[in-house]
């Protein structure tokens, strides 16, 4: 009877349904893939068309001009003229230390808010939190402006000059970036069982071990995403830096900046911005390579 | 070392949450707080682990107040429901934690996690992460975890609620095994599983909306239970409305032959009895009802009978050839295997 009702089971399923592979096997893929192949090249057309027309051909731009001369002909003139130049050398170097260590502020006081946003209890902490939100949309130059108003030379603590120091453009970076770290290790945070931190608690951990040892370690995902956000955004921040008026600091957009509309030099700033995208992709690249063997 | 709840009041937002709780856990005594949700028992077991903060009365540990000590310094054992392993860590780190926590030599680290891991039965896990193990090893981890620093007091809340029903039963086994081995421990065990709290309870804390209802041995509260909550929260039970006679109860016009002890001659009462107690057929106190659902349950068959508008159970060895859905029967109980209790939701006739 049983035999029976196999062989009947079997015999009513349609004949183009394949036969099933066995346990472990991976079935065959149908054969007749073609209308869908099309189907979905043409779903991907105006997405590729976008992307090709208004990004991908204005870099192809930028590289071509970097690559022509004003002497004429097509070669690395450009670039070697850079690298030669103390200013560029200089500008790297400011970028890449202005970047590095607005990114460790960032984390260290993104770090320490967020933990106390999410674990001290207060009042208000969810407005906080939300606010953390909001304050994401606010444009990098609103953040100097107010910043002019405390430290600027007519500020409320003027005295102090530092604004238009490479320093007060850490501190705007620091200010405006912040959040860039939070918002993810609130997340990260916000996913984190606190039983793991009373257990922690009940086997004789104070908060500095369990900050440490349970929640640091599962925020180091949120954390390396975030940093590097800030670290590739602070590499390429023009505003803070063009609004604080810090004129001894040139930064790679800076120079960008003053080669293309200064000084007419659109090789020059072409080959700068050139190595600037370079290095956003090269630190894009190395965050990928170790968050996919940090688990992220 | 033993518990002891000092009329401990616990509130949120004015909101009562565990209504002057006093009870004692001896040393060496498995305590259950048993009790459905929203009953205060988490509560209770949070008082002692140090996690709220009683807004009135005192948590003793061992005699000692610790009402006022954070939890870092009760040394105490705790063991929760979602296991609340640490993922980065190995299982050896996981156990070792509370012990780096509390400074203690490497070789004795070494020496009781080993211990700890041994007695759980995890020793061949120790490299493994907690991703890479099941829900029971998990819970294993987690108890030589708590095990490990060598607690006074263990407490669990509701540890094996994620387990499935076969990994449950054989993890009760294990702390049953545990706790032979370790006599000087207390535990304090939250549950809403009444399976749970009979197998493995030294005695049993019905808890229900914030308060203690009652306090005894299993055995003390199923088979003599002191009102009809905990009658019906341990084990099952028939909970009939009832007037006191003389020398016995009248149910549905039906004079039945029950002790009645201190209780007033036409007072309302409610009268318990077990299901595995009432039997089909003819016998002592005999009521005669009509059959309106059959379950068979493998070595039983739960037979619900209504009588008078009242509806029996009654759980019967397997039968042969059971009544059918409509069919009338008698359903009989000795009279001591009936227990009288003050009227309550049935005995108020609702």
């Amino acid at each position: 009877m049983a035999a029976d009702l196999v062989t009947r089971t079997v015999g009513t399923l349609p004949r183009t349904t394949p036969a099933s592979p066995g346990p472990g096997k991976v079935p065959e893929a149908p054969r007749n893939t073609r209308p869908r192949r099309w189907g979905a090249a043409l779903w991907a057309l105006p997405p590729v068309l976008a992307l090709g027309l208004f990004f991908l051909y204005p870099l192809a731009l930028v590289v071509r001009q970097s690559l022509q001369p004003d002497t004429g002909g097509t070669s690395l003139r450009p670039y070697a003229d850079i690298f030669a130049s103390e200013a560029f050398r200089h500008a790297l170097w400011t970028t890449v230390w202005l970047a590095s260590a607005s990114t460790a502020g960032c984390l260290v006081l993104g770090f320490l808010l967020a933990l106390v946003i999410a674990f001290v209890p207060f009042p208000g902490a969810k407005a906080v939190a939300r606010f953390i939100d909001v304050y994401l949309s606010f444009p990098s130059f609103l953040i100097t402006l107010a910043l002019l108003f405390v430290y600027g030379t007519t500020g409320i603590v003027g005295s102090f000059q530092f604004l238009t120091t490479p320093w007060g453009v850490l501190l705007a970076e620091v200010t405006y970036f912040t959040p860039f770290v939070m918002r993810p290790l609130l997340a990260a945070f916000g996913q984190l069982d606190t039983a793991q931190l009373e257990a922690a608690g009940s086997l004789g951990a104070r908060a500095p071990r369990i900050v440490r040892q349970v929640i640091l370690p599962e925020a180091l995902p949120a954390l390396a995403a975030g940093g590097s956000l800030v670290l590739v955004l602070c590499l390429n921040e023009f505003g803070i830096v063009l609004f604080t008026g810090a004129k001894g600091v040139t930064t790679l957009p800076m120079l960008v900046y003053s080669k293309a509309i200064l000084e007419s030099d659109y090789p020059g700033a072409c080959a700068v911005a050139v190595v600037n995208v370079l290095i956003s992709v090269g630190l894009y690249g190395l965050y990928r390579v170790v968050s996919r063997r940090a688990g992220a | 070392m033993g518990i002891r709840f000092d009329s401990v009041t616990v509130a949120y937002d004015g909101n009562v949450v565990l209504d002057s709780l006093d009870l004692t856990v001896e040393p060496g005594e498995v305590m259950a707080l048993l009790g459905p949700s929203g009953s205060g028992k988490t509560t209770a077991l949070r008082a002692v682990a140090g996690f709220v903060r009683p807004v009135s009365g005192r948590v003793l540990l061992g005699g000692r107040d610790v009402t006022d000590l954070p939890p870092y310094r009760r040394g105490i054992g705790m063991v929760v429901q979602s296991y609340a392993l640490f993922p980065h860590m190995r299982v050896e780190e996981n156990v070792a934690f509370g012990l780096r926590a509390r400074k203690a030599p490497r070789t004795e680290i070494r020496q009781r996690v080993a211990e700890a891991l041994e007695m759980t039965g995890m020793a061949g896990y120790a490299r493994r992460h907690p991703r890479e193990l099941s829900g029971g090893q998990q819970q294993r981890v987690a108890i030589a975890r708590a095990l490990a620093i060598r607690p006074d007091v263990l407490l669990l809340d509701e540890p094996l609620s994620a387990l499935d029903a076969q990994l449950r039963s054989g993890m009760l086994t294990e702390l049953a095994r545990l706790h032979r081995e370790l006599p000087d421990l207390s535990m304090l065990y939250v549950t809403h599983d009444q399976v749970e709290a009979l197998t493995l309870a030294d005695r049993i804390a019905v808890m229900d909306r914030a308060r203690l209802q009652s306090c005894g041995t299993p055995r003390e509260l199923y088979r003599a239970p002191a009102d009809e909550f905990t009658a019906s929260f341990v084990g099952n039970a028939n909970l009939l409305p009832v007037t006191v006679g003389c020398g016995g109860v009248d149910f549905a016009g039906a004079g039945l032959k029950v002790g009645t002890g201190d209780a007033v001659a036409g007072a309302r009462a409610t009268l318990c009895v077990r299901p595995h107690l009432v039997g089909l057929g003819e016998g002592p106190n005999r009521l005669t009802g009509t059959v309106t659902e059959i379950q068979w349950r493998g070595a039983t068959h739960r037979l619900y009978v209504e009588v008078d508008g009242h509806t029996l159970m009654a759980d019967v060895r397997e039968l042969r050839d059971p009544p059918r859905h409509g069919d009338r029967v008698h359903v009989h109980f000795a009279a001591e295997d009936a227990v009288l209790l003050p009227a309550g939701v049935a005995g108020d006739g609702s």
